[in-house]
């Protein structure tokens, strides 16, 4: 019998300081037995639970596009004791991979526009999901790609230099944006993302998706805007988070009515969370 | 069907020879109640009595059961790479064993052998237990299996059901597995099937006559979810809730865990414990945001997940055998029976609506 809960262990090869304020690093990770990649077969969306031992485990999505080879990428903010230590650790370090987990509505996006709406350092599932499309095996399964993405300050901004490039391409139309800067060189927008989704995002239509992530307070003024821009709720697809522990619909903890968050979602569309208790 | 007739006189011999065969479980009593505990040799199960006070959910599921073991050792080959451990997954019987809680087993498998994910843990420990179960004669007031899926003499998830006749047991033999326990006990005496068929009939239609408390649960399905999360009854329901988490501790169905690291010195363990949704812990995020901070919003959490979100998932009845433990042992009175017809005759008639 598989063990569900077992790790597959990893090294840490790379960790990256990803913004100004140092809270958020980017862990590239080996697999220590190559077998175990490819068991671990995975989609843009999906989540993993990092394992550290002697501290514990926490959910984080997977940063890296299964399309980019021999590695996974984990981006991770300090909060409490495991990530607290993560980010103290050093490269060559043993940590475990337990996943991938959650599912992934990429049958949906097949053949259509998608609108990638991201705020903070939940962009990091975002970020698999471009490098995803734009591999040139996979461009030509999707119609017109848009990603709007902010932060508080040009320091705060994840993967810049991915950002950059993506902007210079002509098969994506990247808004980045940040709420302000004193930056006389900041070459690209300023203002809130529900802001910019407004001036910037295409109307809604049977086969147009948007794919958002971001604090709350980001998604509850975005989702007027897209209401507003036409876009039907099932055509809105989110990411939840919940306090997560199994990570497999077993240990009872993420529930939001019936669905389990780590299982059934953690991505839902917006007329599935329509049905369900606001209880995150 | 097969029945053996086992005279109480040759019981602890047949204990005796299961012995070496299979680990037993079974009532004993600890201070004022009962609990299952492992029998030693020699030592015979406590079948006098109602019921155990914790649910027997522990054989496979302990309250705090290991997971792994690693090492911090840098010097140490496959240091901090996390290993299972050997356990001992050998046969066990759990003797005496009410059927509520045989069928409690059935229902929480659904959780822990999915088609997706299997509990490994859980489910070796089910598979290495053989079920004997000790038919209910007397129940509690607090009692309620036969509107909750199941009743005192409910056969569905054992192997073997004793029927307490005084001097003997009579022993129906459900499973092979259960055949072959018979066989090793060499409790041999069959009992002519008409006749026990009959006095096993009477047995149970008594039993059941003394039931005497019911929920319905017809309607939960045909609620709907949001209108019952919304519902103005809570704030009553858990008014007087003290978020012990006994009501969930005590619970055959409740399955919650927590997965913690424990570290001494250079060695570590994976461990998980029981947890319960009557905790604020349980849902807190790392930021301090807590999606269910208040005591309402975490007992409204216990009774929806047990008679909506379980009904809606599994489409097979409630996530509760009617053991009545929680209503029993709860200190402010807090009863599932009220809060079920509640829920159900919710929207139905205006008096209950509030
Ligand atoms: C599907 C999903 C994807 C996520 N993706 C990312 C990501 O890409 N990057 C990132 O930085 N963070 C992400 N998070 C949040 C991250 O899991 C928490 O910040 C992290 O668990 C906090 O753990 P801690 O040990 O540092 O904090 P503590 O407060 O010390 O937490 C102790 C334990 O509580 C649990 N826990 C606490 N907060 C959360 C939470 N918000 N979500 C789930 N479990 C929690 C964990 O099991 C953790 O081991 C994600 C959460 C989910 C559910
Ligand atoms: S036993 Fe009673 S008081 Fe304790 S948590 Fe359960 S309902 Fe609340
Ligand atoms: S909810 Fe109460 S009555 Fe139902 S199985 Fe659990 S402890 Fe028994
Ligand atoms: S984290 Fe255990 S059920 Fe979702």
């Amino acid at each position: 019998m598989q063990n569900p809960y077992l790790p597959y262990p990893v090294r840490i090869d790379e960790i990256i300081t990803e913004t100004e304020d140092k809270n958020l690093k980017t862990f590239k990770l080996v697999f220590l037995n190559p077998d175990d990649e490819e068991k671990f077969s995975y989609m843009p969306g999906q989540f993993a639970e990092l394992s550290v031992a002697g501290k514990g485990e926490v959910p984080i999505g997977i940063a890296s596009s299964p399309t980019e080879k021999g590695y996974l990428k984990f981006t991770v903010n300090k909060v409490g004791l495991v990530t607290t230590c993560l980010h103290s650790m050093k490269p060559g370090d043993i940590i475990g991979v337990r996943g991938p987990l959650g599912r992934h509505l990429w049958d949906t996006l097949k053949g259509k526009n998608v609108v990638i709406i991201g705020g903070g350092f939940a962009f990091t599932t975002l970020r698999s999901s471009i490098v995803y499309m734009l591999d040139p095996l996979n461009r030509m399964n999707f119609k017109d790609i848009n990603a709007i993405y902010g932060s508080r300050s040009p320091g705060m901004l994840l993967y810049r230099d991915e950002l950059a490039v993506w902007e210079t391409r002509d098969d994506i139309n990247m808004h980045i944006t940040v709420d302000g800067t004193d930056d006389p060189d900041w070459k690209y927008n300023v203002g809130f993302v529900p802001t910019i989704t407004e001036q910037k995002a295409p109307p809604g239509n049977s086969d147009t998706y948007a794919l958002i992530c971001g604090p709350p307070i980001m998604i509850k003024f975005t989702q007027p805007v897209l209401d507003k821009l036409g876009y039907a709720h099932d055509h809105i697809i989110m990411s939840l988070e919940m306090r997560m522990k199994c990570g497999i619909g077993i240990c009872g903890r993420c529930n939001i009515g019936k669905e389990y968050v780590c299982k059934d979602g953690p991505i839902f569309t917006l007329a599935e969370l329509d049905n369900m208790p606001k209880e995150y | 069907m097969k029945y053996i007739n086992i005279d109480k006189k040759n019981w602890a011999g047949g204990l005796e020879n299961l012995y070496g065969n299979y680990r037993l479980f079974g009532p004993a009593k600890n201070n004022k109640h009962h609990i299952f505990k492992e029998l030693g040799k020699g030592e015979l199960p406590d079948l006098n009595y109602l019921n155990t006070l914790p649910s027997p959910k522990s054989i496979a599921f302990p309250q705090s059961e290991t997971m792994f073991e690693y090492s911090l050792d840098e010097n140490k080959k496959g240091h901090h790479i996390l290993k299972e451990i050997n356990k001992d997954y050998s046969p066990r019987a759990l003797i005496g064993i009410r059927p509520c809680d045989a069928a409690s087993f059935l229902l929480v498998k659904r959780n822990f052998d999915t088609p997706e994910y299997k509990d490994p843990y859980w489910l070796r420990a089910y598979e290495a237990t053989i079920f004997i179960g000790l038919a209910c004669s007397s129940p509690y007031s607090t009692c309620f299996c036969t509107s909750a899926g199941c009743g005192p003499f409910h056969e569905d998830g054992l192997d073997l059901l004793l029927v307490d006749e005084g001097k003997n047991f009579i022993a129906k033999i459900l499973t092979p597995r259960g055949e072959k326990f018979i066989k090793s006990a060499g409790w041999e005496t069959e009992a002519d099937p008409t006749v026990a068929e009959k006095i096993i009939k009477n047995m149970k239609i008594k039993a059941e006559e003394k039931i005497a408390s019911f929920v319905s649960t017809d309607q939960l399905k045909n609620k709907s979810t949001t209108r019952l999360y919304d519902a103005t009854f809570w704030d009553d329901i858990a008014f007087a809730c003290i978020n012990c988490g006994t009501c969930t501790y005590v619970c055959p169905t409740c399955w919650c865990f927590d997965i913690q690291d424990e570290v001494s010195r250079n060695s570590g363990l994976r461990m998980r414990n029981w947890d319960s949704c009557m905790y604020p812990l349980f849902t807190i995020h790392g930021t301090g945001y807590n999606p269910r901070n208040t005591k309402v919003q975490r007992v409204r959490q216990r009774f929806m997940h047990k008679l909506k979100y379980y009904v809606d998932r599994y489409n097979d009845g409630i996530q509760c055998v009617g053991c009545g433990r929680c209503i029993r042992l709860c200190p402010v009175n807090i009863d599932i029976r009220k809060v079920c017809d509640i829920m159900n005759n919710y929207g139905s008639s205006s008096r209950l609506e509030t």
